[in-house]
C-alpha cells in the first residue's frame, strides 16, 4: 500500500516539477525552434509512457499484494498482447525519430548564403577569424603557429591578407545565417551557446562546423563544453548579436592580418580609454583571467590581486619580488620561473609594448 | 520454434561426458587466498569491487561538495576536481559494476544456477581475480604519484589526456592505461570461463531455454564484454605508445602551451570510435546482468512466472546485438561526419523497442501476481521505476537533434546515472538481499533493509531527477564552477545545494547497509535452504551455504523451466526445477503456449 502510494506521489511530483519549476530551456535566440519542437514531441511521448507504466505498476503493487492462500495467475506468455505492445512502441519511437531526422537534415546542410566565421580554440581561450572583403579565409597550418602568429596564418596566401583577426568577443549581424568553422590548435574543445541550441566539438587536425541564424539581439556566453584540461571551466567568450549597422561599424574597427603584420594600428581605436581599462579588457579577451583570478582566491595560476611587490617562492626554492621585469618574463616565457605549488602549464603569449603597458597598469593600479 | 524452446517436459538427456574431477585445495592458502572455487572467487571479487566502489563513492561526495558550495572548500582545486570526476567515473563503471556483476554475481551464480560443480577452468578463474586485484592496485597507485591520477575524464580523450594542460598527464594516465589493460586481461580469463561454463557444463535437462534469466543476462553481458573490451585494449595500447615513444595514432600536429609538438597526422576521433565501440556495449555489460537478475527477483517474489520468458531471452539477444551498432550516438557533436547521425539515431531508437518490451514484461509479471514485498522485491520495483525514467531520457539524447542542446550538459550526467548507475545498483542491492541467505546461511535484517531501500530509492531520485533540468538550462558537465555565466539563473545554485545534500544523505545511509552485511553474518536469522521458496537450482543444494562442489553427491537433474510458480493443480505455489513431473504438476509446454496464442 505504502509503495503504491509512493509510486503515485513520485509520478505526480515529477510531472508537477516539470511544469512548476523555474528551470527549463533558456529563451531561444536563434532559428532552431525546430530543435525545441522535437524536444517537445519527445517530452510528450516519453512523459505519457512514464505516467502510464508507473501508474499501472503502482496499481499492480496495490491490487495484487500478498494475500495468504492466494495464488498468482499462471500465464507464461500472451503473444497477442506482446505483439500489440511492440507495434505501439514502434509507432511511438517513429513519432520521435522522424522529426528528429528532418531537423538533423537541416543542420547538416547550411544555407548557401550563410556568412563564414571561424572560431579557433586553444587552452583556454577563444579567438575568431572573419574572411574579410574577398569573402575567403586564408589557408592556415598549425606549423605556422607562433606567439606572433597565433592563428597559424600562411603568410604567402593572398586570401589571408584581409582576414579579420579578433582576440575578443565575436560579433555577428542579426537574422543573417552564419556558418561557424571550428578549429583547435591543441586539444578537443566545444563551441556552445545555450541560447542558440547548437554545439560542436573543435578537433585538432580537422575543421568542423555548425550553423545557425541569430534572431535576438544581445550578448551571449560562449562556453567550452568538451573537457579540455584544468582551465576548461574558464574557457569562455561572448558572442554579440548586433544590428547590421552596428556590426559593420564593429567589423571596420577590427584589424586585418596584413595590418597586424605591418604593425599598422589604424583600425583599433582605443582613444579615451584609460590604460588600466585597456588592460582589463585585454586580460579578459586574451584569456588571462581563465587562470589568474582578480579577487585574491587561488586559481590555476597565482592570483593577480596584490601581485606587484609580493615576494613569491619559486619551485627551485628561491624567492623573487614581483616587479615589471618578472611580470613580463612570466608572460613571454612562463616556464622560466614558476611559482611553487603551480604547474608549468601556461602558454607563452605575445603582446605589443603598448598592450603590455596597459596590462601592467591594470594589475598595478586596479588590483593593488 | 516452440519445440526448440521447450522440450517435452519430462525429457532429460542421457549423460554424454563423465563428471569432471574437482580440484581439492590442500593448504589454507589454497582454500582461502589462491582459491579455485568459483564461490570464493566471487566473494573475493565482490569485496574488492565494493571496497574500491566505496572510494569512488567518497569521491562523488567531494564532487557534490564542490558543486553545492563552490569556493567553500579550498582543498578541492580545479585540477583536483577533474581528477575526482575522472577517477569516480572510471572506478564505478569498470572496477565496480563490471567486476561485481560478472566477477561477483557471475562466479557465484552461474555454476549453481546451471547445475555445475564449478567453473570449467578453475585455475584461470583464480588468475582472473588476482589480475583484477593487481589492476585495482595499479589504479590506486596513481593517486600517489607526482601529478596525481589522470584528470582527463573517464573517457580519457586524447590529445588532452597526455598533454600538460591536464592533471596526471604524465605518470597518472600511464598507470590508468596499464591498469585498464590488466583489467581487460583478467576479465578475459574470467569471461571465457563464464561463457564456456554456460555452454558446456549445464547439468542434464538444463536446456538453454530452461535457464534462469539471471544466467542469460550474465551470459549475454559476458559475450558482449569479450567482443567489446579488445577495442578498449587496443586504444589503451595505442595511447600508451603515443604517450611514451611518440607515435601519432591519435595525435595530429599540435601547438600545446606555445610549443610545437612532434606529433603529426593522427586522429583524435579515431580514439573516440574505439572507446565508444567498447563504451556503449559497456552500458549493456552492466545493464544485461541487472535485467536478468531483476527478472528473477520479480518472478520469485511475485510468486508468478516471468511474463513472456522467450520474448525476454530474445530481447536480451537483440539488445546485445544492436548494442554494437549504436556507439557513435555518444559522438553526435564530436566532429565526426555529421551524416553518421542519421544512421546512429535510427539504430539507437530501434534499441528502445526490445528494451521497452522488457519493461512491459516486468510490469506484466506483477499483474495478477501474489506480490510479497520482501526487501529484494522493493529494490526490484524501485529498479523498474528508476530504469523507466533513465531509459526514457535516453530517447532524448539518442535522437540526434535533441542531443545538440543537451549533450555535454548535466542532462547527460543525470541520464546516465539514472540508467546505468542507480538502476543497476538497486539491482545489486536487491540481489544481495536475495542471495545473502544462500551465501552465508543467514538472513539480512529486514528493518535495516527497508530503511536502506527507502532512503536510497527516494534519495537517488531526488539527486538525479532535478539534475536533468540543470541540463535543460545548459549547465555544462565537468565544470569546476559555473560562476560568471549570464544565462544560468541564481536559483540553479540553490538546486545544486539541494542535490548535494541529498547526495551526502544517500552516501551516508550506505553505512547502514554495510553494518547490516556485517552484523547479520553473525547474528542474522537462520535462513534455511530456500527462504524465498524459489525454484532455481541454487536454492536446492544439499548444504547452505553450498560446499565445495556445490551439489553434494549427485548433480541435480532438471525437468522444467525456472518459473513454475503458482502452477494450477500443484500442491505448493512453486515447483523447483529438479522436481520430476510425476511428483510436481505438469510444467509449461507447447500446449500452454498454444492456448494463449
Amino acid at each position: 500500500m505504502i509503495f503504491a502510494i509512493a509510486l503515485v506521489i513520485l509520478v505526480i511530483g515529477s510531472v508537477l516539477f516539470h511544469f512548476l519549476s523555474p528551470w527549463y530551456l533558456t529563451p531561444l535566440a536563434s532559428n532552431w525552434s525546430t530543435i525545441d519542437d522535437t524536444l517537445d514531441i519527445t517530452f510528450l511521448v516519453t512523459g505519457f509512457v512514464f505516467v502510464v507504466v508507473n501508474l499501472f505498476m503502482a496499481y499492480c503493487v496495490y491490487k495484487f499484494r500478498y494475500k495468504k492462500g492466494a495464488r498468482a495467475h499462471y500465464e507464461p506468455e500472451n503473444k497477442k498482447l506482446e505483439i500489440w505492445l511492440t507495434v505501439i512502441t514502434s509507432i511511438g519511437v517513429a513519432a520521435m525519430l522522424t522529426p528528429g531526422l528532418y531537423v538533423w537534415a537541416d543542420f547538416v546542410n547550411p544555407p548557401e548564403d550563410a556568412s563564414i566565421v571561424e572560431a579557433v580554440g586553444k587552452q583556454w581561450q577563444w579567438s575568431y577569424r572573419y574572411p574579410g572583403e574577398d569573402g575567403k579565409l586564408g589557408s592556415v597550418d598549425t606549423r605556422h603557429t607562433t606567439t606572433k602568429n597565433p592563428f597559424g596564418m600562411n603568410p604567402e596566401d593572398p586570401n589571408g591578407q584581409d582576414d579579420v583577426l579578433v582576440l575578443g568577443d565575436m560579433h555577428i549581424p542579426i537574422n543573417q545565417p552564419v556558418k561557424m568553422l571550428l578549429r583547435s590548435q591543441d586539444v578537443l574543445h566545444d563551441f556552445a551557446v545555450a541560447e542558440f541550441r547548437v554545439k560542436m566539438d573543435l578537433v585538432p587536425g580537422h575543421v568542423t562546423s555548425l550553423w545557425f541564424t541569430p534572431t535576438v539581439e544581445g550578448k551571449y556566453d560562449v562556453l567550452c563544453e568538451e573537457l579540455c584540461g584544468v582551465g576548461h571551466y574558464n574557457m569562455r567568450s561572448s558572442v554579440v548579436v548586433d544590428t547590421k549597422a552596428d556590426y559593420d561599424i564593429w567589423l571596420s574597427s577590427q584589424r586585418t592580418y596584413a595590418q597586424i603584420v605591418s604593425g599598422d594600428n589604424a583600425g583599433a581605436s582605443m582613444e579615451g580609454v584609460s590604460a588600466s581599462e585597456q588592460g582589463r579588457m585585454l586580460a579578459i579577451s586574451r584569456g588571462c583571467v581563465a587562470c589568474h583570478t582578480t579577487n585574491g582566491t587561488p586559481g590555476i595560476g597565482p592570483t593577480w590581486k596584490g601581485l606587484f611587490g609580493k615576494t613569491e617562492t619559486l619551485v627551485d626554492g628561491s624567492n623573487i619580488v614581483v616587479d615589471e621585469a618578472y611580470f613580463i618574463e612570466s608572460i613571454v616565457s612562463p616556464n622560466a620561473k614558476v611559482v611553487e605549488g603551480y604547474s608549468p602549464i601556461m602558454p607563452p603569449s605575445s603582446f605589443t609594448d603598448a598592450e603590455m603597458k596597459a596590462l601592467i597598469a591594470y594589475v598595478k593600479d586596479d588590483l593593488k | 520454434m516452440s519445440n526448440v524452446a521447450h522440450d517435452a517436459h519430462d525429457y532429460v538427456p542421457p549423460v554424454e561426458i563423465p563428471e569432471m574431477e574437482l580440484y581439492h585445495p590442500k593448504t589454507w592458502l589454497g582454500k582461502y587466498v589462491f582459491c579455485q572455487d568459483a564461490k570464493v572467487i566471487a566473494i573475493q571479487y565482490s569485496v574488492v569491487a565494493i571496497g574500491i566502489g566505496l572510494v569512488a563513492l567518497v569521491m562523488s561526495l567531494l564532487i557534490r561538495v564542490q558543486l553545492g558550495w563552490p569556493g567553500t572548500f579550498d582543498f578541492i582545486d580545479p585540477a583536483g576536481y577533474i581528477q575526482l570526476v575522472t577517477m569516480h567515473g572510471m572506478i564505478m563503471v569498470v572496477y565496480l559494476l563490471t567486476a561485481l556483476f560478472l566477477g561477483g554475481f557471475g562466479n557465484y551464480l552461474i555454476p549453481l544456477m546451471v547445475g555445475a560443480r564449478d567453473m570449467v577452468f578453475p585455475f584461470v578463474n583464480m588468475l582472473s581475480f588476482w589480475i583484477y586485484f593487481i589492476a585495482v592496485l595499479v589504479l590506486l597507485a596513481s593517486l600517489f604519484v607526482p601529478g596525481g591520477p589522470s584528470g582527463a575524464g573517464w573517457t580519457l580523450y586524447p590529445p588532452q589526456a597526455i598533454l600538460p594542460g591536464t592533471p596526471g598527464s604524465g605518470t597518472g594516465i600511464i598507470l590508468m592505461l596499464v591498469s585498464l589493460s590488466l583489467f581487460i586481461v583478467g576479465f578475459t580469463m574470467g569471461g571465457l570461463n563464464y561463457v564456456v561454463t554456460v555452454l558446456q557444463a549445464r547439468t542434464r535437462g538444463m536446456t538453454l531455454m530452461r535457464m534462469p534469466l539471471t544466467v542469460w543476462g550474465i551470459f549475454m553481458a559476458t559475450v558482449l564484454a569479450l567482443l567489446a573490451f579488445p577495442a578498449l585494449l587496443v586504444a589503451c595500447i595505442m595511447m600508451l605508445l603515443d604517450a611514451t615513444i611518440g607515435t601519432s595514432f591519435f595525435m595530429p600536429a599540435i601547438v600545446s602551451m606555445g610549443q610545437q609538438l612532434d606529433y603529426e597526422g593522427g586522429s583524435p576521433i579515431l580514439f573516440q570510435h574505439l572507446f565508444w565501440f567498447f563504451g556503449h556495449p559497456e552500458v549493456y555489460i552492466v545493464a544485461l546482468p541487472a535485467f536478468g537478475i531483476v527478472s528473477d527477483l520479480l518472478s520469485v517474489h511475485a510468486r508468478k512466472n516471468i511474463f513472456g520468458y522467450r520474448m525476454m531471452v530474445w530481447a536480451l539477444v537483440i539488445i546485445a546485438a544492436l548494442s554494437f551498432v549504436v556507439w557513435a550516438h555518444h559522438m553526435y557533436v564530436s566532429g565526426m561526419n555529421p551524416y553518421f547521425g542519421f544512421f546512429f539515431a535510427t539504430t539507437t531508437l530501434i534499441i528502445a523497442v526490445p528494451t521497452a518490451i522488457k519493461v512491459y514484461n516486468w510490469v506484466l509479471t506483477l499483474w495478477r501476481g501474489n506480490i510479497r514485498l520482501n526487501v529484494p522485491m522493493l529494490f526490484a520495483i524501485g529498479f523498474i521505476f528508476t530504469f523507466v525514467n533513465g531509459g526514457l531520457t535516453g530517447l532524448f539524447l539518442g535522437n540526434v537533434t535533441i542531443d545538440l542542446p543537451l549533450s555535454d550538459t548535466m542532462f547527460v550526467v543525470a541520464h546516465f546515472h539514472m540508467v546505468m548507475a542507480v538502476s543497476p545498483i538497486l539491482v545489486v542491492f536487491g540481489a544481495i538481499y536475495h542471495w545473502y541467505p544462500k551465501i552465508t546461511g543467514r538472513m539480512l535484517d529486514d528493518t535495516l533493509g527497508k530503511f536502506h531501500f527507502w532512503t536510497t530509492f527516494l534519495g537517488t531520485y531526488a539527486i538525479y531527477y532535478p539534475m536533468h533540468y540543470l541540463g535543460f538550462l545548459g549547465v555544462p558537465r565537468r565544470y569546476y564552477s559555473i560562476e560568471g555565466t549570464s544565462f544560468i539563473p541564481e536559483s540553479a545554485a540553490d538546486l545544486n545545494v539541494a542535490i548535494s545534500i541529498a547526495a551526502i544523505f544517500v552516501g551516508a545511509v550506505q553505512l547502514v547497509f554495510l553494518y547490516n552485511l556485517f552484523v547479520s553474518y553473525f547474528r542474522g536469522k537462520e535462513a534455511g535452504p530456500n527462504p524465498w521458496e524459489a525454484t532455481t537450482l541454487e536454492w536446492q543444494t544439499a548444504d547452505t551455504p553450498p560446499k565445495h562442489g556445490n551439489f553434494g553427491e549427485k548433480l541435480p537433474l532438471v525437468y522444467r523451466w525456472a518459473y513454475d510458480f503458482s502452477v494450477p493443480g500443484a500442491e505448493k505455489d512453486f515447483i523447483p526445477q529438479n522436481v520430476p513431473p510425476s511428483v510436481g504438476a505438469k510444467t509449461v509446454d507447447d500446449e500452454d503456449y498454444d492456448q494463449h496464442s
